[in-house]
Protein backbone atom coordinates (compact mmCIF):
# COMPACT_ATOMS: atom_id res chain seq x y z
CA UNK A 1 0.00 0.00 0.00
CA UNK A 2 3.20 2.43 -0.70
CA UNK A 3 2.16 5.71 -1.60
CA UNK A 4 -1.71 4.92 -1.45
CA UNK A 5 -3.62 7.59 1.27
CA UNK A 6 -5.88 5.72 3.62
CA UNK A 7 -8.71 7.77 5.59
CA UNK A 8 -10.13 6.01 8.56
CA UNK A 9 -13.06 7.91 10.71
CA UNK A 10 -12.80 7.03 14.37
CA UNK A 11 -9.31 5.71 14.01
CA UNK A 12 -8.76 7.09 17.44
CA UNK A 13 -9.82 3.73 19.46
CA UNK A 14 -10.82 0.18 19.44
CA UNK A 15 -10.76 -1.18 15.74
CA UNK A 16 -10.34 1.80 14.24
CA UNK A 17 -7.28 2.82 16.18
CA UNK A 18 -6.37 -1.17 15.11
CA UNK A 19 -7.14 -0.55 11.33
CA UNK A 20 -5.30 2.36 11.01
CA UNK A 21 -1.58 1.14 12.28
CA UNK A 22 -2.19 -2.02 10.23
CA UNK A 23 -2.83 0.05 7.11
CA UNK A 24 0.02 2.12 7.68
CA UNK A 25 2.37 -0.96 8.68
CA UNK A 26 1.50 -2.00 5.08
CA UNK A 27 2.93 1.24 3.83
CA UNK A 28 -0.13 3.59 3.65
CA UNK A 29 -0.27 7.13 4.53
CA UNK A 30 -3.02 7.60 6.98
CA UNK A 31 -5.58 10.15 8.03
CA UNK A 32 -8.04 10.26 10.66
CA UNK A 33 -10.86 11.41 12.26
CA UNK A 34 -11.91 11.35 15.95
CA UNK A 35 -14.72 12.67 17.61
CA UNK A 36 -13.19 14.07 20.83
CA UNK A 37 -10.42 11.95 21.59
CA UNK A 38 -7.24 14.38 20.28
CA UNK A 39 -4.48 12.43 22.69
CA UNK A 40 -5.67 8.79 21.73
CA UNK A 41 -5.63 10.26 17.64
CA UNK A 42 -2.73 11.31 18.25
CA UNK A 43 -0.83 8.72 20.18
CA UNK A 44 -1.91 6.66 17.12
CA UNK A 45 -0.46 8.88 14.33
CA UNK A 46 2.73 9.58 16.30
CA UNK A 47 3.01 5.58 16.64
CA UNK A 48 2.25 5.22 13.11
CA UNK A 49 5.16 7.87 11.76
CA UNK A 50 7.57 6.43 14.69
CA UNK A 51 6.93 3.01 13.97
CA UNK A 52 6.40 2.82 9.65
CA UNK A 53 7.70 5.51 8.81
CA UNK A 54 4.58 7.19 6.72
CA UNK A 55 2.73 10.40 7.25
CA UNK A 56 -0.17 10.49 9.76
CA UNK A 57 -2.62 13.63 10.74
CA UNK A 58 -5.65 13.34 12.88
CA UNK A 59 -8.50 15.59 12.10
CA UNK A 60 -11.58 16.15 14.85
CA UNK A 61 -14.77 15.59 13.05
CA UNK A 62 -17.97 14.80 13.92
CA UNK A 63 -18.75 12.62 11.21
CA UNK A 64 -22.52 12.89 11.26
CA UNK A 65 -22.56 16.43 10.31
CA UNK A 66 -22.39 16.98 6.68
CA UNK A 67 -20.90 20.40 6.66
CA UNK A 68 -18.58 19.58 8.89
CA UNK A 69 -17.37 15.88 7.10
CA UNK A 70 -17.46 17.88 4.34
CA UNK A 71 -14.64 20.34 5.37
CA UNK A 72 -12.93 17.72 7.06
CA UNK A 73 -12.14 16.00 3.38
CA UNK A 74 -11.36 19.10 1.97
CA UNK A 75 -8.32 19.49 4.70
CA UNK A 76 -7.42 15.93 4.59
CA UNK A 77 -7.49 16.61 0.46
CA UNK A 78 -5.51 19.57 1.04
CA UNK A 79 -2.88 17.74 3.39
CA UNK A 80 -2.33 14.85 1.61
CA UNK A 81 -3.46 15.15 -1.90
CA UNK A 82 -6.01 12.38 -2.16
CA UNK A 83 -7.45 9.67 -0.88
CA UNK A 84 -7.51 6.14 -2.12
CA UNK A 85 -8.70 3.91 0.55
CA UNK A 86 -11.94 4.94 2.82
CA UNK A 87 -13.00 3.26 5.87
CA UNK A 88 -16.12 4.06 7.26
CA UNK A 89 -15.51 2.95 11.33
CA UNK A 90 -16.95 5.78 13.86
CA UNK A 91 -19.66 4.08 15.27
CA UNK A 92 -21.82 4.68 18.59
CA UNK A 93 -24.51 2.70 20.85
CA UNK A 94 -27.60 3.50 22.79
CA UNK A 95 -28.91 0.96 23.52
CA UNK A 96 -32.54 -0.21 24.78
CA UNK A 97 -35.63 -1.95 24.46
CA UNK A 98 -37.44 -0.55 21.30
CA UNK A 99 -40.64 -0.02 23.80
CA UNK A 100 -39.02 2.59 25.69
CA UNK A 101 -35.78 3.97 23.32
CA UNK A 102 -35.63 7.81 22.94
CA UNK A 103 -35.78 9.07 19.94
CA UNK A 104 -33.00 11.29 20.19
CA UNK A 105 -31.36 7.81 20.71
CA UNK A 106 -32.75 6.15 17.79
CA UNK A 107 -31.78 9.19 15.97
CA UNK A 108 -28.17 9.36 16.96
CA UNK A 109 -27.19 5.92 16.49
CA UNK A 110 -28.43 6.45 12.71
CA UNK A 111 -26.96 9.86 12.52
CA UNK A 112 -23.34 8.55 13.25
CA UNK A 113 -23.33 4.81 11.81
CA UNK A 114 -25.29 5.32 8.71
CA UNK A 115 -25.22 9.00 7.65
CA UNK A 116 -21.65 9.54 8.63
CA UNK A 117 -20.56 6.91 5.94
CA UNK A 118 -22.83 8.61 3.64
CA UNK A 119 -20.90 12.04 4.41
CA UNK A 120 -17.81 10.58 4.09
CA UNK A 121 -18.83 8.61 1.31
CA UNK A 122 -20.24 11.77 -0.41
CA UNK A 123 -17.08 14.04 -0.12
CA UNK A 124 -14.99 12.05 -1.44
CA UNK A 125 -17.00 10.39 -4.39
CA UNK A 126 -15.15 13.01 -6.60
CA UNK A 127 -11.37 11.67 -5.39
CA UNK A 128 -12.95 8.13 -6.25
CA UNK A 129 -14.27 9.19 -9.56
CA UNK A 130 -10.75 11.00 -10.76
CA UNK A 131 -8.76 8.34 -9.44
CA UNK A 132 -9.95 5.52 -11.61
CA UNK A 133 -9.59 3.15 -8.16
CA UNK A 134 -9.86 2.77 -4.67
CA UNK A 135 -11.18 0.91 -1.85
CA UNK A 136 -14.23 1.80 0.36
CA UNK A 137 -14.50 -0.48 3.58
CA UNK A 138 -17.37 0.47 5.82
CA UNK A 139 -17.54 -1.43 9.39
CA UNK A 140 -21.51 -3.06 9.97
CA UNK A 141 -21.58 -5.81 12.98
CA UNK A 142 -22.85 -9.03 13.06
CA UNK A 143 -26.36 -7.08 14.69
CA UNK A 144 -27.14 -6.03 11.69
CA UNK A 145 -27.32 -9.22 9.96
CA UNK A 146 -29.09 -11.39 12.66
CA UNK A 147 -30.58 -8.43 14.63
CA UNK A 148 -29.75 -8.08 18.53
CA UNK A 149 -32.79 -7.25 21.45
CA UNK A 150 -32.27 -3.99 22.78
CA UNK A 151 -30.41 -2.42 19.76
CA UNK A 152 -33.11 -1.52 17.19
CA UNK A 153 -31.28 1.49 16.37
CA UNK A 154 -28.14 -0.09 16.41
CA UNK A 155 -28.52 -3.06 14.05
CA UNK A 156 -30.87 -0.84 11.73
CA UNK A 157 -28.01 1.34 11.21
CA UNK A 158 -25.76 -1.73 10.40
CA UNK A 159 -28.18 -2.89 8.23
CA UNK A 160 -28.49 0.08 6.53
CA UNK A 161 -24.53 0.25 5.69
CA UNK A 162 -24.98 -3.58 4.50
CA UNK A 163 -27.72 -1.57 1.95
CA UNK A 164 -25.68 1.47 1.30
CA UNK A 165 -22.12 -0.60 0.74
CA UNK A 166 -23.88 -2.61 -2.20
CA UNK A 167 -25.41 0.39 -4.23
CA UNK A 168 -21.91 2.58 -3.41
CA UNK A 169 -20.40 -1.13 -4.97
CA UNK A 170 -22.67 -0.42 -8.58
CA UNK A 171 -22.31 3.23 -8.50
CA UNK A 172 -18.63 3.15 -8.53
CA UNK A 173 -17.53 -1.15 -9.69
CA UNK A 174 -17.36 1.74 -13.50
CA UNK A 175 -14.82 3.29 -12.16
CA UNK A 176 -12.45 0.39 -10.56
CA UNK A 177 -13.59 1.17 -7.06
CA UNK A 178 -14.73 -1.23 -4.50
CA UNK A 179 -16.95 -1.33 -1.35
CA UNK A 180 -17.84 -3.37 0.85
CA UNK A 181 -18.53 -4.41 4.42
CA UNK A 182 -17.32 -5.97 7.53
CA UNK A 183 -19.14 -7.10 10.22
CA UNK A 184 -17.86 -7.81 13.32
CA UNK A 185 -18.70 -10.03 16.10
CA UNK A 186 -17.82 -9.29 20.22
CA UNK A 187 -14.92 -7.29 19.64
CA UNK A 188 -12.77 -6.15 22.74
CA UNK A 189 -12.90 -2.77 22.63
CA UNK A 190 -14.22 -0.15 25.16
CA UNK A 191 -17.53 -0.53 22.93
CA UNK A 192 -18.07 -3.83 24.69
CA UNK A 193 -15.78 -2.72 27.65
CA UNK A 194 -19.52 -2.52 29.43
CA UNK A 195 -20.22 -5.36 28.87
CA UNK A 196 -17.55 -6.81 30.54
CA UNK A 197 -19.31 -8.87 33.58
CA UNK A 198 -20.28 -10.30 30.55
CA UNK A 199 -17.64 -11.07 29.05
CA UNK A 200 -17.25 -14.70 29.61
CA UNK A 201 -21.12 -15.32 28.78
CA UNK A 202 -20.57 -13.67 25.73
CA UNK A 203 -17.77 -15.67 24.68
CA UNK A 204 -19.60 -19.14 25.51
CA UNK A 205 -22.07 -18.09 22.79
CA UNK A 206 -18.84 -17.70 20.19
CA UNK A 207 -18.01 -20.94 18.44
CA UNK A 208 -14.16 -19.49 18.38
CA UNK A 209 -15.10 -19.45 22.23
CA UNK A 210 -13.51 -16.12 22.58
CA UNK A 211 -14.24 -12.31 21.76
CA UNK A 212 -12.32 -11.25 18.73
CA UNK A 213 -9.62 -8.82 18.69
CA UNK A 214 -9.28 -5.52 17.19
CA UNK A 215 -6.47 -6.70 14.95
CA UNK A 216 -8.75 -9.40 13.90
CA UNK A 217 -10.62 -7.05 12.25
CA UNK A 218 -8.28 -4.97 10.90
CA UNK A 219 -6.58 -7.81 8.97
CA UNK A 220 -10.20 -8.34 7.25
CA UNK A 221 -9.84 -4.41 6.41
CA UNK A 222 -6.58 -4.58 4.88
CA UNK A 223 -7.56 -7.64 2.97
CA UNK A 224 -10.77 -5.95 1.44
CA UNK A 225 -8.98 -2.75 1.35
CA UNK A 226 -6.18 -4.79 -1.11
CA UNK A 227 -8.42 -6.87 -3.43
CA UNK A 228 -9.16 -5.48 -6.22
CA UNK A 229 -12.21 -8.13 -7.15
CA UNK A 230 -14.39 -8.40 -4.63
CA UNK A 231 -16.58 -5.87 -4.31
CA UNK A 232 -20.12 -5.44 -2.64
CA UNK A 233 -19.33 -8.30 0.16
CA UNK A 234 -20.25 -8.54 3.93
CA UNK A 235 -17.29 -10.57 5.50
CA UNK A 236 -17.94 -11.40 9.14
CA UNK A 237 -15.58 -11.35 11.59
CA UNK A 238 -17.58 -12.97 14.17
CA UNK A 239 -15.94 -16.18 15.61
CA UNK A 240 -19.10 -18.19 14.01
CA UNK A 241 -21.77 -16.39 15.85
CA UNK A 242 -23.56 -15.68 12.67
CA UNK A 243 -22.96 -18.84 10.27
CA UNK B 1 -18.09 31.38 -20.20
CA UNK B 2 -19.50 28.64 -19.05
CA UNK B 3 -20.41 27.32 -22.28
CA UNK B 4 -17.16 27.98 -23.59
CA UNK B 5 -15.53 26.66 -20.20
CA UNK B 6 -17.66 23.04 -20.13
CA UNK B 7 -17.01 22.49 -24.06
CA UNK B 8 -13.40 22.81 -23.08
CA UNK B 9 -13.62 19.71 -20.58
CA UNK B 10 -15.28 17.82 -22.81
CA UNK B 11 -13.25 18.13 -25.99
CA UNK B 12 -10.33 18.02 -23.55
CA UNK B 13 -11.91 14.63 -22.36
CA UNK B 14 -13.00 13.38 -26.09
CA UNK B 15 -9.98 14.63 -27.53
CA UNK B 16 -12.13 16.77 -30.29
CA UNK B 17 -12.23 20.26 -31.28
CA UNK B 18 -14.31 22.42 -28.98
CA UNK B 19 -16.30 23.59 -32.54
CA UNK B 20 -17.65 20.39 -32.16
CA UNK B 21 -19.56 20.85 -28.93
CA UNK B 22 -22.75 22.83 -29.43
CA UNK B 23 -25.55 23.93 -26.64
CA UNK B 24 -27.68 20.75 -28.42
CA UNK B 25 -25.05 18.34 -28.14
CA UNK B 26 -26.67 15.18 -25.91
CA UNK B 27 -24.00 14.22 -22.89
CA UNK B 28 -25.60 10.46 -23.87
CA UNK B 29 -23.93 11.29 -27.67
CA UNK B 30 -20.94 12.34 -26.56
CA UNK B 31 -20.00 9.21 -24.41
CA UNK B 32 -20.58 11.02 -21.35
CA UNK B 33 -22.58 8.90 -18.41
CA UNK B 34 -23.98 10.18 -15.06
CA UNK B 35 -21.17 9.10 -13.62
CA UNK B 36 -19.00 11.39 -16.16
CA UNK B 37 -21.52 14.71 -15.65
CA UNK B 38 -20.46 14.28 -11.65
CA UNK B 39 -17.25 13.95 -12.44
CA UNK B 40 -16.90 16.73 -15.30
CA UNK B 41 -19.23 18.90 -12.34
CA UNK B 42 -16.53 18.84 -9.98
CA UNK B 43 -13.66 19.97 -12.46
CA UNK B 44 -16.04 22.70 -13.60
CA UNK B 45 -16.35 23.86 -9.94
CA UNK B 46 -12.79 23.94 -10.09
CA UNK B 47 -12.61 25.73 -13.18
CA UNK B 48 -14.79 28.49 -12.67
CA UNK B 49 -14.67 28.64 -8.56
CA UNK B 50 -18.07 28.11 -7.81
CA UNK B 51 -20.32 25.58 -5.94
CA UNK B 52 -22.64 23.45 -8.22
CA UNK B 53 -24.96 21.29 -6.32
CA UNK B 54 -26.27 18.57 -9.00
CA UNK B 55 -29.63 17.71 -8.29
CA UNK B 56 -31.21 17.15 -11.48
CA UNK B 57 -30.19 15.06 -14.50
CA UNK B 58 -29.83 16.76 -17.52
CA UNK B 59 -29.33 15.93 -20.95
CA UNK B 60 -27.64 18.25 -22.95
CA UNK B 61 -24.83 20.76 -22.80
CA UNK B 62 -26.65 23.62 -23.50
CA UNK B 63 -28.95 22.46 -20.13
CA UNK B 64 -26.03 22.36 -17.89
CA UNK B 65 -25.42 26.02 -18.97
CA UNK B 66 -28.50 27.51 -18.11
CA UNK B 67 -28.41 25.42 -14.99
CA UNK B 68 -25.24 26.94 -13.49
CA UNK B 69 -26.60 30.53 -14.94
CA UNK B 70 -29.78 29.72 -12.46
CA UNK B 71 -27.16 29.26 -9.59
CA UNK B 72 -25.19 32.07 -10.75
CA UNK B 73 -28.48 34.51 -10.54
CA UNK B 74 -29.60 33.09 -7.21
N1 LIG C 1 -16.62 -3.73 19.49
C1 LIG C 1 -17.47 -4.58 18.93
O1 LIG C 1 -17.76 -5.65 19.46
C2 LIG C 1 -18.06 -4.27 17.59
C3 LIG C 1 -18.84 -5.25 16.98
C4 LIG C 1 -19.41 -4.99 15.73
C5 LIG C 1 -19.20 -3.77 15.14
N2 LIG C 1 -18.46 -2.82 15.75
C6 LIG C 1 -18.30 -1.55 15.06
O2 LIG C 1 -16.93 -1.25 14.89
C7 LIG C 1 -16.74 0.17 14.90
C8 LIG C 1 -15.68 0.53 15.91
O3 LIG C 1 -16.09 0.03 17.19
P1 LIG C 1 -15.16 0.07 18.49
O4 LIG C 1 -15.60 -1.04 19.33
O5 LIG C 1 -13.74 0.21 18.11
O6 LIG C 1 -15.69 1.43 19.16
P2 LIG C 1 -15.02 2.40 20.23
O7 LIG C 1 -13.88 1.73 20.91
O8 LIG C 1 -16.15 2.92 21.05
O9 LIG C 1 -14.43 3.60 19.32
C9 LIG C 1 -15.30 4.40 18.58
C10 LIG C 1 -14.50 5.30 17.67
O10 LIG C 1 -15.40 6.10 16.89
C11 LIG C 1 -15.15 7.48 17.09
N3 LIG C 1 -16.40 8.20 17.00
C12 LIG C 1 -17.54 8.02 17.74
N4 LIG C 1 -18.50 8.87 17.35
C13 LIG C 1 -17.98 9.62 16.34
C14 LIG C 1 -18.48 10.69 15.54
N5 LIG C 1 -19.73 11.14 15.70
N6 LIG C 1 -17.66 11.23 14.60
C15 LIG C 1 -16.40 10.75 14.44
N7 LIG C 1 -15.88 9.76 15.17
C16 LIG C 1 -16.65 9.20 16.12
C17 LIG C 1 -14.48 7.56 18.46
O11 LIG C 1 -13.72 8.75 18.56
P3 LIG C 1 -13.24 9.33 20.02
O12 LIG C 1 -12.14 8.43 20.47
O13 LIG C 1 -12.76 10.70 19.74
O14 LIG C 1 -14.44 9.26 20.92
C18 LIG C 1 -13.64 6.29 18.44
O15 LIG C 1 -12.46 6.50 17.69
C19 LIG C 1 -18.10 0.77 15.19
O16 LIG C 1 -18.73 1.16 13.99
C20 LIG C 1 -18.85 -0.38 15.83
O17 LIG C 1 -20.24 -0.24 15.65
C21 LIG C 1 -17.88 -3.06 16.97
Amino acid sequence: MKGKIALITGGSRGIGAAVTKKLASLGADVAVIYAGNAEKAEEVCAFCRETYGVRAASYRCDVSDFAAAKETVAAVKKEFGTVHILVNNAGVTRDGLAGTMKEADFDRVLDVNLKGAFNMIRHCYGMFLKNREGAIVNISSVAGIMGNAGQVNYSASKAGLIGLTKSVARELAARNVTCNAVAPGFIATDMTGGLSENAEKLSASVPLGRMGTPEDVADAVAFLASSGYITGEVLKVDGGIAM
Amino acid sequence: MIFEAIAELIAERNDCDVSEITPESKFADLGIDSLDTVEMVMELEEKIDMEIELDRKLETVGELVEYIESLKAE
